[in-house]
């Protein structure tokens, strides 16, 4: 193992991604994730960050390239071993994607019943998840009945429920109130705390000041740029933070 | 949390149904059920009559595979009664000859009173030929070799005789059993096939319209097992459902039919009714068919799972 291997989550290297036989969405990207960082993935709309966060979350494989997620090689790993690699990441989807059949409580177990978690174990996580984001009284509602704000606290419960090594976040503060998105970025700075790292796309540039030690990825026509420099050089988080979740 | 949350969580741990919450719980069709009852239905009566034919055939060959029929075939009155007699007294002479009866004339009277009437005096008395039967039956089954030696034995005393095997008299309605027995399996086939090809086109349209929500649950990292499992589960309700009401419905038919074959009280028809061991065997049609339906279930959402990434 090399040395940007070591305690490496994720890392491309010069990955391409096409659909079908249209041009290149994203060239050329290589950099790596650390674990612990909190990253802000920005750029115009179309420049391709819903690609990559979808390659981040192994709803796509790349066209070209090399993909390391967890010190596995994503691109020959065995169908059957995605799931569980799938399991350490958190997905907030930008149409939230939660299951309409399905109450607010039951969605955010969705993934705690997936890994086969006992019912019993499952209520009180979910019930203090809920509370947390301010549903406690939405509980047994399903999502069409519910505002957009509303769907997308859920659909965050869910992708943080499990607390998971990586949360993916696609426009997570998109439809919610100035104070609900500063609520909700304080969920991720202390999961981040807890050693999560987290990749958030966001148009949003005011958010980027609120995150202090964040990181920024800027997608630019499919091409990572660096303007911190922080992707090749990382710099170290103090060990030992504590964070207050739910 | 509020009550109706809380049911569903009570239920949920007490049916142990948590992950069959990971895709709707809709049955894969309306139709389904009913689809899989007229399958079983028709499959446990196709069983049901290819179970009787062969009661029947294996009855009628166990009676008649040991049976000889002896005609007199002379056209004096007298000389024919004198050539059955000789004929049953050389009979018990011969070793492996277990019964003999002399059939009375006033009983072939009455097997052929259909067709001639009956009248004042016997037709054996009449102007009618008509032949004195005797019926033997001998240890173990008839061969054209113990056929040419009852024959031969019966020669020097009753020139007159004819000798059949009974079994070469039925070896046409046998075949046509046999044939019969045929198509009951075919039927049964076929209705399989059609069965399995029923839950697969319905599988494929549940796994259409559920498709984003399958999708997630991969993307949660779902595995394509729990997913099936969904699946198999949902159907297997519903092939178990179908069968119970197609069980029932062929159960019906079944008794229905059988009391009116047994009015007819014909001793071959008779026996053709269906042992304890038949209906053991039926009462696994419904079973059978919702194992075919859960793995025809597997099978078809497994396969499908597997173009996902």
């Amino acid at each position: 193992m090399n040395q940007a291997a070591e305690g490496e989550i994720v890392h491309f290297d010069n990955v391409g991604l096409r659909y079908g036989t249209d041009r290149e969405v994203l060239s050329d990207l290589s950099f790596t994730l650390y674990p612990g960082s909190f990253y802000f993935l920005t750029g115009a709309s179309g420049a391709g960050k819903t690609s990559l966060l979808k390659l981040l979350y192994l709803a796509l494989r790349p066209s070209r390239g090399m993909v390391r997620m967890f010190g596995a090689d994503a691109i020959t790993l065995p169908r059957e071993q995605m799931p569980a690699l799938r399991r350490r990441i958190g997905v907030v989807f930008q149409d939230f994607r939660l299951v309409q059949h399905l109450s607010a409580f039951d969605n955010v177990a969705l993934p705690l019943r997936v890994a086969g978690m006992a019912e019993r174990d499952i209520e009180k996580p979910v019930s203090d998840m809920l509370e947390w984001v301010g549903l406690a009284d939405r509980m047994g509602a399903r999502p069409a009945t519910l505002s957009g704000g509303e769907q997308q606290r859920v659909a965050i419960a869910r992708a943080v429920i499990g607390r998971p090594e990586m949360l993916v976040a696609d426009e997570p503060t998109g439809n919610v109130d100035p104070d609900m998105a500063v609520k909700l970025l304080r969920l991720f700075e202390a999961l981040n705390r807890l050693g999560t790292t987290v990749v958030v796309a966001t148009h949003d540039v005011h958010l980027l000041k609120k995150v202090p030690d964040s990181l920024i990825m800027r997608l630019d026509k499919g091409r990572l740029s660096d303007p911190t420099g922080a992707l090749r050089y990382p710099p170290r988080r103090p060990a030992g933070l504590t964070a207050d979740l739910p | 949390m509020k009550l109706p949350a809380l049911l569903a969580h009570g239920w949920r741990r007490i049916s142990g149904i948590g992950e069959a919450e990971l895709v709707p719980q809709a049955r894969l069709s309306g139709p389904m059920p009913w689809v899989i009852a007229i399958m079983v239905a028709l499959t446990v009566i196709a069983s049901a009559a290819g179970l009787a034919l062969r009661n029947t055939a294996q009855a009628a060959a166990a009676e008649l595979e040991g049976g000889i029929t002896v005609q007199i075939v002379e056209a004096s009155p007298e000389a024919r009664r004198a050539q059955a007699q000789a004929s049953v007294e050389k009979l018990r002479e011969m070793a492996g000859v277990v019964s003999i009866r002399l059939v009375p004339e006033e009983e072939v009277d009455t097997l052929i009173e259909p067709w001639l009437g009956s009248g004042g005096e016997t037709a054996s008395d009449a102007d009618i030929p008509v032949p004195a039967l005797i019926d033997v039956r001998l240890d173990g089954t008839v061969t054209p070799g113990s056929l040419a030696e009852t024959q031969a034995a019966l020669a020097e005393v009753a020139p007159a005789a004819r000798i059949d095997a009974q079994s070469t008299w039925l070896e046409p309605v046998f075949d046509a059993i046999e044939s019969l027995q045929w198509l009951a399996i075919a039927l049964i086939v076929l209705l399989t096939m059609a069965l399995a090809a029923a839950v697969l086109l319905a599988a494929r349209t549940a796994l259409g319209t559920n498709r984003d929500t399958i999708e997630i649950v991969h993307l949660l990292g779902g595995t394509d097992t729990q997913i099936a499992r969904v699946f198999q589960r949902s159907i297997g309700v519903d092939a178990a459902g179908g069968g119970a009401v197609g069980m029932v419905l062929a159960v019906v038919v079944i008794l229905f039919l059988g009391r009116r074959f047994a009015g007819l009280g014909a001793g071959m028809v008779d026996q053709g009714a269906l042992g304890w061991a038949d209906w053991l065997l039926l009462a696994l049609v419904p079973v059978a068919a919702v194992v075919l339906a859960t793995v025809t279930a597997r099978l078809t959402v497994m396969h499908t799972l597997r173009k996902m990434l």
